[in-house]
Protein backbone atom coordinates (compact mmCIF):
# COMPACT_ATOMS: atom_id res chain seq x y z
CA UNK A 1 0.00 0.00 0.00
CA UNK A 2 2.52 2.22 1.02
CA UNK A 3 4.37 1.32 -1.77
CA UNK A 4 1.10 2.21 -4.12
CA UNK A 5 0.73 5.75 -2.56
CA UNK A 6 4.63 6.49 -3.69
CA UNK A 7 4.45 5.87 -7.18
CA UNK A 8 0.85 7.80 -7.22
CA UNK A 9 2.78 10.53 -5.66
CA UNK A 10 6.16 10.25 -8.06
CA UNK A 11 3.44 10.06 -10.84
CA UNK A 12 1.74 12.71 -10.52
CA UNK A 13 4.53 14.34 -10.04
CA UNK A 14 6.15 13.58 -13.33
CA UNK A 15 2.60 14.30 -14.70
CA UNK A 16 2.57 17.20 -13.78
CA UNK A 17 5.71 18.51 -15.75
CA UNK A 18 4.72 16.58 -18.81
CA UNK A 19 1.64 19.14 -18.62
CA UNK A 20 3.50 21.89 -18.47
CA UNK A 21 6.39 20.94 -21.41
CA UNK A 22 3.15 19.57 -23.23
CA UNK A 23 0.63 22.21 -22.98
CA UNK A 24 2.64 24.82 -25.36
CA UNK A 25 2.84 21.86 -27.59
CA UNK A 26 -0.56 21.58 -27.87
CA UNK A 27 -1.94 25.07 -27.89
CA UNK A 28 0.68 25.52 -30.34
CA UNK A 29 -0.20 22.67 -32.65
CA UNK A 30 -3.82 23.09 -31.73
CA UNK A 31 -4.02 26.88 -32.72
CA UNK A 32 -1.15 27.26 -35.30
CA UNK A 33 -0.90 23.67 -36.75
CA UNK A 34 2.65 24.01 -36.24
CA UNK A 35 4.73 20.96 -35.36
CA UNK A 36 7.10 22.66 -32.90
CA UNK A 37 10.52 20.52 -32.74
CA UNK A 38 11.95 23.01 -31.10
CA UNK A 39 10.24 22.56 -27.96
CA UNK A 40 12.23 20.33 -25.70
CA UNK A 41 15.07 23.27 -26.58
CA UNK A 42 13.13 25.45 -24.84
CA UNK A 43 12.50 23.10 -22.26
CA UNK A 44 16.29 22.27 -22.00
CA UNK A 45 17.07 26.29 -22.01
CA UNK A 46 14.24 26.41 -18.68
CA UNK A 47 16.30 23.79 -17.28
CA UNK A 48 19.86 25.81 -17.61
CA UNK A 49 18.28 29.00 -16.86
CA UNK A 50 16.62 27.10 -13.69
CA UNK A 51 19.56 25.60 -12.22
CA UNK A 52 22.16 28.18 -13.07
CA UNK A 53 20.51 31.50 -11.43
CA UNK A 54 19.69 28.84 -8.45
CA UNK A 55 23.33 28.41 -8.27
CA UNK A 56 24.20 31.56 -8.50
CA UNK A 57 22.10 33.46 -6.44
CA UNK A 58 20.68 30.67 -3.73
CA UNK A 59 17.22 31.81 -4.62
CA UNK A 60 14.73 28.67 -6.23
CA UNK A 61 11.75 31.30 -6.91
CA UNK A 62 14.41 33.49 -8.98
CA UNK A 63 15.37 30.37 -10.71
CA UNK A 64 11.86 29.71 -11.96
CA UNK A 65 11.45 33.44 -12.69
CA UNK A 66 14.86 33.59 -14.82
CA UNK A 67 13.76 30.52 -16.78
CA UNK A 68 10.28 31.37 -17.19
CA UNK A 69 11.69 34.51 -18.93
CA UNK A 70 14.06 32.82 -20.47
CA UNK A 71 11.56 30.17 -22.22
CA UNK A 72 9.18 33.49 -23.32
CA UNK A 73 11.99 35.29 -25.03
CA UNK A 74 13.32 32.08 -26.84
CA UNK A 75 9.69 30.97 -27.63
CA UNK A 76 8.85 34.90 -28.96
CA UNK A 77 12.21 35.47 -31.15
CA UNK A 78 11.71 31.55 -32.72
CA UNK A 79 7.76 32.68 -33.40
CA UNK A 80 9.10 36.42 -35.05
CA UNK A 81 12.08 35.93 -36.59
CA UNK A 82 11.27 31.96 -37.88
CA UNK A 83 8.28 30.56 -37.61
CA UNK A 84 5.89 33.29 -38.59
CA UNK A 85 7.26 33.30 -42.29
CA UNK A 86 6.44 29.27 -42.75
CA UNK A 87 2.62 29.26 -41.45
CA UNK A 88 0.46 27.02 -43.07
CA UNK A 89 3.80 24.70 -44.55
CA UNK A 90 4.21 21.98 -43.03
CA UNK A 91 7.39 20.37 -43.80
CA UNK A 92 8.90 24.50 -43.87
CA UNK A 93 8.00 23.64 -40.29
CA UNK A 94 9.56 20.51 -39.40
CA UNK A 95 12.86 21.39 -41.00
CA UNK A 96 12.80 24.35 -39.83
CA UNK A 97 12.53 23.86 -36.13
CA UNK A 98 14.41 20.52 -36.01
CA UNK A 99 17.18 22.66 -37.52
CA UNK A 100 16.52 25.45 -34.66
CA UNK A 101 16.46 22.36 -31.88
CA UNK A 102 20.09 21.82 -33.30
CA UNK A 103 21.03 25.05 -33.28
CA UNK A 104 19.40 25.68 -29.58
CA UNK A 105 21.61 22.43 -28.60
CA UNK A 106 24.54 23.53 -29.67
CA UNK A 107 24.62 27.28 -28.83
CA UNK A 108 23.95 26.26 -25.06
CA UNK A 109 27.66 24.37 -24.79
CA UNK A 110 28.96 27.48 -25.48
CA UNK A 111 28.52 29.07 -21.97
CA UNK A 112 28.49 25.82 -20.25
CA UNK A 113 30.09 22.81 -21.90
CA UNK A 114 28.55 19.05 -23.07
CA UNK A 115 28.87 17.64 -19.58
CA UNK A 116 25.98 17.16 -17.30
CA UNK A 117 25.22 20.21 -15.18
CA UNK A 118 24.17 19.06 -12.00
CA UNK A 119 20.82 20.42 -10.52
CA UNK A 120 19.86 20.85 -7.03
CA UNK A 121 16.76 21.03 -4.91
CA UNK A 122 16.21 23.86 -2.63
CA UNK A 123 16.67 23.23 0.61
CA UNK A 124 13.64 23.12 2.52
CA UNK A 125 11.90 21.21 -0.10
CA UNK A 126 14.48 18.38 0.56
CA UNK A 127 13.54 16.22 3.34
CA UNK A 128 9.95 14.47 3.20
CA UNK A 129 6.95 13.67 5.79
CA UNK A 130 6.19 10.08 7.55
CA UNK A 131 2.95 9.40 7.63
CA UNK A 132 2.70 6.09 8.90
CA UNK A 133 4.31 3.55 6.79
CA UNK A 134 4.58 5.77 3.48
CA UNK A 135 7.24 8.82 2.97
CA UNK A 136 5.83 11.56 0.93
CA UNK A 137 9.13 13.54 -0.55
CA UNK A 138 8.29 17.18 0.00
CA UNK A 139 9.27 18.33 -3.93
CA UNK A 140 7.15 16.05 -5.44
CA UNK A 141 4.18 17.55 -3.61
CA UNK A 142 5.58 20.87 -4.33
CA UNK A 143 5.22 19.71 -8.21
CA UNK A 144 1.97 18.56 -7.94
CA UNK A 145 0.88 21.81 -6.49
CA UNK A 146 2.64 23.84 -8.55
CA UNK A 147 1.29 22.14 -12.00
CA UNK A 148 -2.15 22.34 -10.34
CA UNK A 149 -2.22 25.85 -9.94
CA UNK A 150 -0.66 26.49 -13.34
CA UNK A 151 -3.35 24.15 -14.76
CA UNK A 152 -6.15 26.53 -12.82
CA UNK A 153 -4.76 29.47 -14.29
CA UNK A 154 -4.35 28.08 -17.51
CA UNK A 155 -7.98 27.06 -17.45
CA UNK A 156 -9.22 30.50 -16.00
CA UNK A 157 -7.40 32.24 -19.14
CA UNK A 158 -8.82 29.43 -21.49
CA UNK A 159 -12.46 29.94 -20.38
CA UNK A 160 -12.98 33.24 -19.45
CA UNK A 161 -10.83 35.67 -21.06
CA UNK A 162 -11.55 37.05 -24.39
CA UNK A 163 -8.09 35.69 -25.34
CA UNK A 164 -8.65 32.56 -24.27
CA UNK A 165 -12.24 32.31 -26.45
CA UNK A 166 -10.24 34.05 -29.56
CA UNK A 167 -7.46 30.59 -28.58
CA UNK A 168 -10.59 28.25 -28.79
CA UNK A 169 -12.11 29.83 -31.80
CA UNK A 170 -8.74 30.09 -33.18
CA UNK A 171 -7.78 26.22 -32.54
CA UNK A 172 -11.26 25.51 -34.57
CA UNK A 173 -11.50 28.42 -37.36
CA UNK A 174 -8.95 30.49 -37.69
CA UNK A 175 -9.92 32.08 -40.71
CA UNK A 176 -13.31 33.17 -39.66
CA UNK A 177 -11.18 35.00 -36.34
CA UNK A 178 -9.99 36.98 -38.58
CA UNK A 179 -13.36 38.16 -40.53
CA UNK A 180 -14.43 39.10 -37.27
CA UNK A 181 -11.54 41.71 -37.18
CA UNK A 182 -9.05 40.07 -34.92
CA UNK A 183 -5.64 39.96 -35.83
CA UNK A 184 -4.50 36.25 -35.05
CA UNK A 185 -1.40 36.70 -35.58
CA UNK A 186 -0.97 38.62 -32.20
CA UNK A 187 -2.94 35.86 -31.52
CA UNK A 188 -0.28 33.43 -32.00
CA UNK A 189 2.72 34.86 -31.10
CA UNK A 190 1.13 35.42 -27.55
CA UNK A 191 0.43 31.57 -27.97
CA UNK A 192 3.44 30.90 -28.61
CA UNK A 193 5.38 32.89 -26.44
CA UNK A 194 2.83 31.34 -23.38
CA UNK A 195 3.32 28.05 -24.60
CA UNK A 196 7.34 28.32 -24.50
CA UNK A 197 7.27 29.55 -21.15
CA UNK A 198 5.35 27.05 -19.87
CA UNK A 199 8.07 24.47 -21.31
CA UNK A 200 10.69 26.24 -19.67
CA UNK A 201 8.86 26.19 -16.71
CA UNK A 202 8.59 22.84 -17.06
CA UNK A 203 12.39 22.39 -17.22
CA UNK A 204 13.19 24.64 -14.68
CA UNK A 205 11.13 22.43 -11.76
CA UNK A 206 12.23 19.46 -13.66
CA UNK A 207 15.86 19.84 -13.18
CA UNK A 208 16.13 19.17 -9.58
CA UNK A 209 14.02 16.37 -9.69
CA UNK A 210 16.58 14.69 -11.91
CA UNK A 211 19.07 15.85 -10.35
CA UNK A 212 20.88 17.08 -13.36
CA UNK A 213 20.05 18.05 -16.64
CA UNK A 214 22.37 18.34 -20.07
CA UNK A 215 22.00 19.44 -23.83
CA UNK A 216 20.18 16.27 -24.89
CA UNK A 217 17.69 16.82 -22.50
CA UNK A 218 15.17 17.98 -24.21
CA UNK A 219 15.16 16.16 -27.18
CA UNK A 220 14.52 13.29 -24.71
CA UNK A 221 11.33 14.56 -23.09
CA UNK A 222 10.22 16.11 -26.55
CA UNK A 223 9.20 12.84 -27.95
CA UNK A 224 7.58 11.71 -24.55
CA UNK A 225 5.60 15.34 -24.48
CA UNK A 226 4.23 14.65 -28.37
CA UNK A 227 2.80 11.47 -27.53
CA UNK A 228 1.17 13.17 -24.30
CA UNK A 229 0.00 15.50 -26.68
CA UNK A 230 -1.38 13.03 -29.02
CA UNK A 231 -3.33 10.94 -26.05
CA UNK A 232 -5.40 14.31 -24.99
CA UNK A 233 -6.31 15.74 -27.89
CA UNK A 234 -4.48 18.53 -29.96
CA UNK A 235 -5.82 21.69 -28.80
CA UNK A 236 -7.01 20.67 -25.29
CA UNK A 237 -5.55 21.87 -22.15
CA UNK A 238 -7.89 19.47 -20.33
CA UNK A 239 -7.32 16.35 -22.69
CA UNK A 240 -3.25 17.27 -22.26
CA UNK A 241 -3.72 17.56 -18.39
CA UNK A 242 -5.61 14.44 -18.15
CA UNK A 243 -3.40 12.33 -20.59
CA UNK A 244 -0.41 13.78 -18.87
CA UNK A 245 -1.15 12.66 -15.34
CA UNK A 246 -2.24 8.92 -16.84
CA UNK A 247 1.44 8.77 -18.72
CA UNK A 248 2.85 9.84 -15.80
CA UNK A 249 1.18 7.70 -13.57
CA UNK A 250 1.39 4.85 -15.98
CA UNK A 251 5.07 5.07 -16.83
CA UNK A 252 5.60 5.37 -12.43
CA UNK A 253 4.11 2.10 -11.98
CA UNK A 254 5.57 0.26 -14.65
CA UNK A 255 9.10 1.31 -13.58
CA UNK A 256 8.71 -0.10 -10.60
CA UNK A 257 7.34 -3.39 -11.89
CA UNK A 258 9.33 -4.03 -14.70
CA UNK A 259 11.58 -0.64 -15.03
CA UNK A 260 12.92 -1.23 -18.80
CA UNK A 261 9.41 -1.20 -19.92
CA UNK A 262 8.66 2.64 -18.59
CA UNK A 263 9.04 4.73 -21.38
CA UNK A 264 7.43 1.73 -23.94
CA UNK A 265 3.92 1.96 -21.83
CA UNK A 266 3.71 5.27 -23.18
CA UNK A 267 3.32 4.08 -26.47
CA UNK A 268 0.93 1.34 -25.39
CA UNK A 269 -0.94 4.04 -23.78
CA UNK A 270 -1.23 6.03 -27.05
CA UNK A 271 -1.83 2.60 -29.50
CA UNK A 272 -4.81 1.81 -26.84
CA UNK A 273 -6.66 5.70 -26.65
CA UNK A 274 -6.23 5.77 -30.44
CA UNK A 275 -7.80 2.72 -30.98
CA UNK A 276 -11.01 3.54 -29.21
CA UNK A 277 -10.62 7.43 -29.76
CA UNK A 278 -8.52 8.58 -33.08
CA UNK A 279 -8.78 12.46 -31.92
CA UNK A 280 -7.55 11.33 -28.97
CA UNK A 281 -8.94 11.78 -25.16
CA UNK A 282 -10.61 15.00 -25.71
CA UNK A 283 -9.43 15.95 -29.48
CA UNK A 284 -12.78 17.14 -31.64
CA UNK A 285 -11.74 15.63 -35.06
CA UNK A 286 -12.91 16.10 -37.95
CA UNK A 287 -17.04 17.41 -37.35
CA UNK B 1 -29.11 55.43 -59.14
CA UNK B 2 -29.26 58.07 -56.83
CA UNK B 3 -27.82 56.12 -53.54
CA UNK B 4 -24.55 56.45 -52.41
CA UNK B 5 -22.36 52.97 -53.34
CA UNK B 6 -20.67 51.19 -50.63
CA UNK B 7 -18.39 48.60 -52.04
CA UNK B 8 -17.26 49.14 -55.68
CA UNK B 9 -15.37 46.21 -57.41
CA UNK B 10 -13.21 46.89 -60.46
CA UNK B 11 -12.02 44.24 -62.60
CA UNK B 12 -11.37 41.81 -59.84
CA UNK B 13 -9.28 39.23 -60.89
CA UNK B 14 -8.20 36.57 -57.96
CA UNK B 15 -5.90 33.50 -58.61
CA UNK B 16 -5.70 30.14 -56.17
CA UNK B 17 -2.61 28.55 -56.71
CA UNK B 18 -2.75 28.30 -60.42
CA UNK B 19 -5.86 28.69 -61.07
CA UNK B 20 -7.50 31.77 -62.33
CA UNK B 21 -10.20 31.78 -60.76
CA UNK B 22 -12.39 35.60 -61.10
CA UNK B 23 -11.37 36.31 -64.36
CA UNK B 24 -13.11 40.43 -63.82
CA UNK B 25 -15.71 40.80 -61.58
CA UNK B 26 -16.98 44.26 -61.71
CA UNK B 27 -19.99 45.40 -59.00
CA UNK B 28 -21.51 48.21 -57.79
CA UNK B 29 -23.36 47.90 -54.87
CA UNK B 30 -25.55 51.07 -53.17
CA UNK B 31 -26.13 51.52 -49.59
CA UNK B 32 -29.21 50.11 -47.76
CA UNK B 33 -30.30 47.33 -50.37
CA UNK B 34 -29.99 43.95 -50.88
CA UNK B 35 -27.79 43.11 -53.95
CA UNK B 36 -27.93 39.44 -55.06
CA UNK B 37 -24.98 37.38 -56.50
CA UNK B 38 -26.51 34.76 -58.97
CA UNK B 39 -24.53 32.09 -60.91
CA UNK B 40 -24.16 28.22 -61.83
CA UNK B 41 -21.88 26.43 -59.06
CA UNK B 42 -18.32 26.83 -59.64
CA UNK B 43 -18.67 30.41 -61.12
CA UNK B 44 -17.28 32.19 -58.61
CA UNK B 45 -19.84 33.67 -56.30
CA UNK B 46 -17.93 32.29 -52.85
CA UNK B 47 -14.57 33.63 -54.16
CA UNK B 48 -15.82 36.63 -55.24
CA UNK B 49 -17.32 37.22 -51.62
CA UNK B 50 -13.81 35.87 -49.92
CA UNK B 51 -11.80 38.31 -52.33
CA UNK B 52 -13.41 41.64 -51.53
CA UNK B 53 -13.05 41.05 -47.40
CA UNK B 54 -9.68 39.58 -48.22
CA UNK B 55 -9.72 35.92 -47.47
CA UNK B 56 -8.34 35.17 -51.02
CA UNK B 57 -6.78 39.11 -52.26
CA UNK B 58 -7.20 39.77 -55.50
CA UNK B 59 -3.91 40.16 -58.02
CA UNK B 60 -5.88 42.56 -60.03
CA UNK B 61 -8.08 45.36 -60.21
CA UNK B 62 -9.28 47.43 -56.81
CA UNK B 63 -11.87 47.26 -54.26
CA UNK B 64 -13.27 50.50 -52.90
CA UNK B 65 -15.73 50.11 -49.34
CA UNK B 66 -17.20 52.94 -48.33
CA UNK B 67 -14.65 55.74 -49.97
CA UNK B 68 -11.64 54.07 -49.29
CA UNK B 69 -9.17 51.27 -50.92
CA UNK B 70 -9.03 48.07 -49.49
CA UNK B 71 -7.43 45.42 -51.86
CA UNK B 72 -4.20 43.87 -50.74
CA UNK B 73 -5.36 44.86 -46.49
CA UNK B 74 -5.50 42.11 -44.24
CA UNK B 75 -8.68 40.75 -43.41
CA UNK B 76 -9.02 41.50 -40.43
CA UNK B 77 -8.22 45.18 -41.05
CA UNK B 78 -11.05 45.03 -43.87
CA UNK B 79 -13.53 43.78 -41.01
CA UNK B 80 -12.45 46.37 -38.24
CA UNK B 81 -13.53 48.93 -41.35
CA UNK B 82 -17.13 47.76 -41.00
CA UNK B 83 -17.44 44.59 -43.22
CA UNK B 84 -18.28 41.24 -42.00
CA UNK B 85 -18.82 38.30 -43.65
CA UNK B 86 -21.11 35.27 -43.08
CA UNK B 87 -19.41 32.19 -45.11
CA UNK B 88 -21.28 29.47 -46.43
CA UNK B 89 -19.98 26.77 -44.09
CA UNK B 90 -21.52 29.39 -41.61
CA UNK B 91 -17.85 29.61 -39.77
CA UNK B 92 -19.65 29.30 -36.62
CA UNK B 93 -17.52 28.24 -33.36
CA UNK B 94 -19.26 24.87 -32.17
CA UNK B 95 -16.94 24.40 -28.99
CA UNK B 96 -18.12 28.06 -28.05
CA UNK B 97 -21.20 28.84 -26.37
CA UNK B 98 -23.77 30.76 -28.55
CA UNK B 99 -23.08 33.57 -25.89
CA UNK B 100 -19.47 33.25 -26.34
CA UNK B 101 -20.15 33.49 -30.15
CA UNK B 102 -21.65 36.68 -30.17
CA UNK B 103 -18.90 37.78 -27.52
CA UNK B 104 -15.99 37.11 -29.64
CA UNK B 105 -17.18 39.09 -32.40
CA UNK B 106 -17.75 41.98 -30.20
CA UNK B 107 -15.36 44.57 -31.37
CA UNK B 108 -16.81 46.98 -28.45
CA UNK B 109 -19.28 45.80 -25.88
CA UNK B 110 -20.77 49.22 -25.03
CA UNK B 111 -24.26 49.83 -24.64
CA UNK B 112 -24.54 50.14 -27.89
CA UNK B 113 -23.73 47.10 -29.13
CA UNK B 114 -25.61 45.37 -26.37
CA UNK B 115 -28.48 46.84 -27.74
CA UNK B 116 -27.76 45.55 -30.82
CA UNK B 117 -27.49 42.05 -29.83
CA UNK B 118 -30.75 42.42 -27.92
CA UNK B 119 -32.52 43.50 -31.33
CA UNK B 120 -30.69 40.18 -33.24
CA UNK B 121 -32.24 38.23 -30.08
CA UNK B 122 -35.52 39.83 -31.32
CA UNK B 123 -34.98 39.36 -34.89
CA UNK B 124 -33.99 35.35 -34.02
CA UNK B 125 -35.51 34.97 -30.72
CA UNK B 126 -34.69 30.67 -31.22
CA UNK B 127 -31.33 32.01 -30.60
CA UNK B 128 -32.57 33.65 -27.02
CA UNK B 129 -32.77 30.01 -24.85
CA UNK B 130 -29.72 28.39 -26.06
CA UNK B 131 -27.33 31.68 -25.18
CA UNK B 132 -25.80 29.31 -22.19
CA UNK B 133 -25.31 26.21 -24.67
CA UNK B 134 -22.58 24.79 -26.87
CA UNK B 135 -23.45 26.26 -30.69
CA UNK B 136 -22.09 23.24 -31.75
CA UNK B 137 -25.43 21.40 -30.49
CA UNK B 138 -27.17 24.11 -32.76
CA UNK B 139 -29.74 22.75 -35.86
CA UNK B 140 -28.52 23.72 -38.95
CA UNK B 141 -31.21 26.85 -39.51
CA UNK B 142 -30.17 28.15 -35.67
CA UNK B 143 -26.27 27.39 -37.26
CA UNK B 144 -27.28 29.98 -40.00
CA UNK B 145 -28.71 32.19 -37.68
CA UNK B 146 -26.31 32.26 -34.84
CA UNK B 147 -23.83 33.02 -37.82
CA UNK B 148 -25.73 35.99 -39.57
CA UNK B 149 -26.77 37.50 -36.26
CA UNK B 150 -23.05 37.02 -34.85
CA UNK B 151 -21.98 39.36 -38.21
CA UNK B 152 -24.67 41.95 -37.09
CA UNK B 153 -23.75 42.61 -33.44
CA UNK B 154 -20.89 45.74 -34.55
CA UNK B 155 -22.32 48.57 -36.14
CA UNK B 156 -21.26 46.94 -39.73
CA UNK B 157 -22.05 48.64 -43.06
CA UNK B 158 -21.54 45.92 -45.59
CA UNK B 159 -22.87 42.41 -44.84
CA UNK B 160 -21.69 39.52 -46.88
CA UNK B 161 -24.25 36.51 -47.20
CA UNK B 162 -22.70 33.08 -48.59
CA UNK B 163 -25.83 30.64 -50.08
CA UNK B 164 -27.23 30.90 -46.45
CA UNK B 165 -30.20 28.55 -47.63
CA UNK B 166 -27.89 26.03 -48.05
CA UNK B 167 -29.33 22.86 -46.84
CA UNK B 168 -31.97 24.53 -45.13
CA UNK B 169 -36.04 23.21 -44.77
CA UNK B 170 -38.24 25.56 -46.69
CA UNK B 171 -39.78 26.80 -43.94
CA UNK B 172 -36.67 27.93 -42.67
CA UNK B 173 -35.78 29.82 -45.83
CA UNK B 174 -38.52 32.15 -45.38
CA UNK B 175 -37.84 32.83 -41.52
CA UNK B 176 -34.32 33.25 -43.11
CA UNK B 177 -36.38 35.39 -46.10
CA UNK B 178 -37.88 37.68 -43.21
CA UNK B 179 -34.57 38.07 -41.21
CA UNK B 180 -32.73 39.42 -44.24
CA UNK B 181 -35.99 42.00 -45.20
CA UNK B 182 -35.14 42.85 -41.32
CA UNK B 183 -31.76 43.39 -41.80
CA UNK B 184 -31.73 45.50 -44.43
CA UNK B 185 -32.96 48.30 -43.07
CA UNK B 186 -29.18 48.60 -40.42
CA UNK B 187 -27.12 46.98 -43.47
CA UNK B 188 -26.24 46.90 -46.73
CA UNK B 189 -26.27 43.14 -47.86
CA UNK B 190 -24.64 41.16 -50.68
CA UNK B 191 -26.39 37.81 -50.74
CA UNK B 192 -24.83 35.16 -52.85
CA UNK B 193 -27.66 32.47 -53.47
CA UNK B 194 -28.53 29.48 -55.62
CA UNK B 195 -32.60 29.68 -54.41
CA UNK B 196 -33.88 31.65 -57.07
CA UNK B 197 -37.20 32.02 -54.59
CA UNK B 198 -34.98 33.47 -51.90
CA UNK B 199 -33.08 35.20 -54.20
CA UNK B 200 -35.97 37.18 -55.57
CA UNK B 201 -37.92 37.42 -52.41
CA UNK B 202 -35.34 39.49 -51.09
CA UNK B 203 -33.16 41.06 -53.86
CA UNK B 204 -33.29 44.63 -55.17
CA UNK B 205 -30.46 44.08 -57.66
CA UNK B 206 -28.69 41.40 -58.82
CA UNK B 207 -25.65 40.47 -60.94
CA UNK B 208 -24.95 37.53 -62.53
CA UNK B 209 -21.24 35.55 -62.22
CA UNK B 210 -20.80 33.30 -64.90
CA UNK B 211 -16.70 31.63 -65.43
CA UNK B 212 -15.30 34.09 -63.05
CA UNK B 213 -16.87 37.09 -64.56
CA UNK B 214 -19.87 39.57 -64.19
CA UNK B 215 -21.64 38.79 -67.39
CA UNK B 216 -25.40 40.92 -66.56
CA UNK B 217 -26.31 42.83 -63.89
CA UNK B 218 -29.88 44.32 -63.27
CA UNK B 219 -33.09 45.37 -61.17
CA UNK B 220 -34.37 42.19 -59.75
CA UNK B 221 -38.07 42.55 -60.82
CA UNK B 222 -36.77 42.37 -64.73
CA UNK B 223 -34.37 39.26 -63.96
CA UNK B 224 -37.68 37.65 -62.61
CA UNK B 225 -39.45 38.15 -66.14
CA UNK B 226 -36.59 37.65 -67.97
CA UNK B 227 -36.95 33.56 -68.68
CA UNK B 228 -34.60 33.03 -71.36
CA UNK B 229 -31.53 34.61 -68.54
CA UNK B 230 -33.08 32.60 -66.67
CA UNK B 231 -32.29 29.72 -68.12
CA UNK B 232 -29.19 30.79 -70.12
CA UNK B 233 -27.15 31.55 -66.81
CA UNK B 234 -29.11 29.84 -64.05
CA UNK B 235 -30.04 26.88 -65.23
CA UNK B 236 -33.88 27.59 -64.42
CA UNK B 237 -35.88 24.98 -66.32
CA UNK B 238 -39.66 26.11 -68.13
CA UNK B 239 -41.25 24.15 -65.34
CA UNK B 240 -42.13 26.88 -62.53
Amino acid sequence: MDIFVNLTIAGLATGMMYYLLSSGLSLIYGLMGVLNFAHGSVFMYGCYAGVYTFSKTGNFALGIIAAVVVGAIVGWVMERVVISKVYGQHLAQMLLTTGLMLLLNELIKIPFGSNILPAFQPESLQSSWQVGEVVIVKYRVFLIVLGLIVAVILNAIMSKTKLGMTVRAGVQNPEMVQVLGINIKKVFSFVFLLGSALSALGGALMAPALGAVNPEIGLMYQMTGFMVVVIGGMGSLTGTLLSALLVGLASSYTAYVYPDAATAVIVIVMIVVLLIKPSGLFGKGAE
Amino acid sequence: MPDKLILKVKDMETHIGQYHILQGVNLEVPEGHVTVLIGRNGAGKTTTLRSIIGLTPPSKGSVEFNGQMIHGLPPYTIALKGMALVPEDQGIFSTLTVEENFKIAMQKEDKVTLERKDWILDVFPDLKPKLKQKAGGLSGGQKQMLSIGRSLVNDNKLLLIDEPSKGLAPIMVETLANAIKQIKSHTTVVLVEQNFWLASAVGERYYIIDDGQTVHEGVMEDLIKDKVLQQRYLGIGTKE
